[in-house]
């Protein structure tokens, strides 16, 4: 049976590209003009892909260093495996496909060729969490769950064209395997308006506030950002810790937050099952804090398709539907 | 000359007897070795040591360049084992390069020891890769062969697998990427025992006709008797001649026989994870080298 709707319904399509709110300020594909700038600087970097090249900005790196760039064909074991070989023979592989294909289907690969032997290879996931409408085929709304199980794994949720340029070298430069949940595309630029640089394995408090601290990683940061904005016009004080490394975790930072009065709430675009969530749950309780702590997540369950601000508001991601769980709980 | 299967017909010389004979003594000693670590157990992978013997052989006395006092030198060829539980046969191999001692081989399995029942390099010097997890083998193979060329190395990779190893769709995304890639620095070496961990290859799931599985995925393909040490080394001749030279990756598909070497085992009920009893071991010792001395009653 049909309803009458008043206004046009929002199309899938409409957000494949770009989760940035129109008119935002943006940055064409910072994480391929990254890698070309590492690579320039350091000559064992190599990108590799399976076929997704031009949906992970790898094409970028292809063009700038075609002889460095190696097309694995849409075949995940290999494109794991075969990074894991280049690395052992002294190269620092850039591996990208969606993060549903490297957490779900190369899980195995990623597991004992790249991480048991802890080689530098950086795994490059693209639509993590819920950035696209294309139903559970393509949201990897539980990638993090999926990797924070892995050793040696170092797991980094960017907000931001800030936090991925700055991320790249460092990724490149640590000495073990990392997962970069990528956003690509045009990408929010958020962080340069603030007083902050991405420091792998570091939380950075982006701005104070006495009533409420938001932890928070990935684009959720940019969420919240505009949250505590919005929710100082209800004159509630917001800070705001943006921990863009999952694993290994700034408990230290954090921590210090969340010993306070404040009500603590932590935003993230992935499941609320293995995440930032209950990553932060779980330093909290290791240090004995007696603290409540709110989570803001994508239920756990297989989400809908749809277009991205429909699923957002529909899921709890949206700034309007943060502003609203804010100040329920704040009664 | 086509390049496509050739079966067991050389294109280049027969190998000489002197270097045949060379890689039969290796391959004897090796299985040697092999009985030493299977008594350390009582049981094992003992079976598929022997049958692998005489390709593991071929590959460290005549094929690998390597430097036994520095495994991980720069310039080594890769030898990759895919099929961990191979390690005993790896081990003995190790040995006889000289990269293992020999004395070490009889902390096989024991706790601390640098050799494991399933191989990880992580543990031993000289074992390129973790394997065990099957159907990674030529995965990883593929990505150092791109690695190595990239950085204008001569080194080739050698990736051992089994045919159990065939069900894998890995390998076969892998045989793409390697023939995508024009790998000529890269070969693979099959163990066709026919036989996997719920019984015989072609009970579990059936992988023949895997000659045509191969060439049709653009290998260099040749299929020997991988207990015939003068085949192996014809076929890797082979490889050197005609595909190496063209950027076109290889494979030798070797029938081999599990036991091989000592008819005990030979002739025992085909298991994957052999129970050999005591007072055995001496006797399989005695039929090894009867047999190597060509002084074998039957």
């Amino acid at each position: 049976m049909s309803t009458v709707t008043t206004k046009p319904k929002l199309k899938t399509s409409a957000m494949i590209a770009s989760f940035a709110d129109p008119g935002q300020k943006t940055t064409p594909a910072p994480f391929g003009h990254a890698l070309v700038k590492a690579a320039e600087a350091d000559s064992r970097i190599v990108g590799l892909t399976a076929d997704l090249g031009k949906y992970t900005d790898m094409h970028i790196f292809a063009k700038a260093f075609p002889e460095r760039f190696f097309q694995m064909g849409m075949a995940e074991q290999l494109l794991f495996g075969a990074a894991a070989g280049m690395a052992e023979t002294g190269l620092i592989p850039f591996a990208s496909t969606y993060s549903v294909f490297a957490a779900r289907r190369a899980y195995d690969f990623l597991c004992l060729d790249i991480a048991e032997p802890n080689l530098n290879v950086n795994i490059v996931g693209g639509l993590p969490g819920l950035t696209t409408g294309y139903g559970p085929s393509h949201q990897a709304t539980e990638d993090m769950a999926i990797f924070r199980g892995m050793p040696n794994l170092t797991i980094v949720d960017p907000c931001d064209s800030v936090d991925i340029e700055q991320a790249v070298p460092q990724l490149a430069a640590s000495d073990g395997p990392t997962y970069l949940r990528l956003l690509r595309g045009n990408v929010p630029t958020v962080l340069d308006e603030y007083d902050y640089k991405f420091e792998l394995g570091k939380a950075k408090v982006l701005r104070g506030g006495n009533d409420v601290v938001f932890v928070s990683s990935g684009l959720m940061t940019m969420r919240a950002l505009q949250a505590a904005d919005a929710l100082a016009k209800h004159n509630v004080d917001v800070a705001v810790v943006h921990t863009p490394t999952i694993k290994p975790f700034d408990s230290a930072t954090v921590l210090a937050e969340l010993n306070t009065d404040r009500l603590a709430v932590t935003l993230e675009n992935h499941t609320v099952v293995g995440g930032l969530f209950e990553t932060v749950a779980s330093a909290v309780v290791t240090a004995g804090l007696g603290k409540r702590v709110v989570p803001i997540a994508l239920p756990d369950q297989f989400l809908d398709a749809g277009a991205l601000p429909t699923l957002h508001e529909r899921y709890g991601l949206s700034v309007d539907r943060i502003v609203a769980k804010v100040l329920a709980e704040l009664g | 000359m086509t390049l496509s299967s050739v079966e067991t017909t050389p294109v280049v010389a027969a190998p000489k007897p002197e270097r045949v004979d060379r890689i039969r003594a290796a391959a004897y000693r090796i299985r040697d070795h092999a009985l030493t670590m299977g008594e350390v157990q009582g049981q094992g992978y003992v079976g598929q040591a022997l049958g692998a013997a005489d390709m593991l052989a071929a590959v460290y006395a005549d094929q690998l360049t390597y430097r036994a006092e520095d495994p991980h030198w720069e310039g080594r060829d890769r030898f990759l084992l895919s099929t961990g539980h191979y390690a005993i046969g790896h081990y003995a191999a190790l040995a006889e390069a000289g990269i293992v001692p020999v004395a070490e081989l009889e902390t096989y399995g024991s706790d601390d020891s640098r050799l494991p029942m399933s191989g990880m390099s992580t543990y031993t010097p000289g074992m390129e890769i973790s394997g065990g997890s099957l159907g990674h083998g030529l995965t990883i193979a593929v990505g150092m062969a791109l690695g190595l060329r990239l950085q204008g190395s001569a080194s080739r990779v050698i990736n051992f697998l089994s045919d159990g190893e065939l069900d894998e769709g890995s390998t076969w995304e892998a045989a793409m990427g390697a023939h995508h890639h024009q790998l000529g620095n890269l070969t693979a070496l099959v163990d066709i025992n026919a036989l996997q961990a719920d019984g015989a290859t072609d009970t579990v799931l059936r992988t023949e006709p895997v000659t045509e599985k191969w060439e049709s995925f653009g290998w260099y393909t040749q299929r020997v008797d991988g207990n015939d040490v003068g085949a192996l080394l014809a076929a890797f001749d082979n490889i050197a001649a005609v595909a190496a030279p063209v950027g076109r990756p290889s494979v030798i598909l070797c029938d081999t026989k599990v036991g091989r070497g000592v008819p005990l085992l030979e002739n025992r009920e085909k298991a994957h994870f052999m129970r050999i009893e005591e007072n055995e071991w001496q006797i399989c010792r005695e039929q090894l080298t009867a047999g190597y001395e060509g002084t074998a009653s039957a």
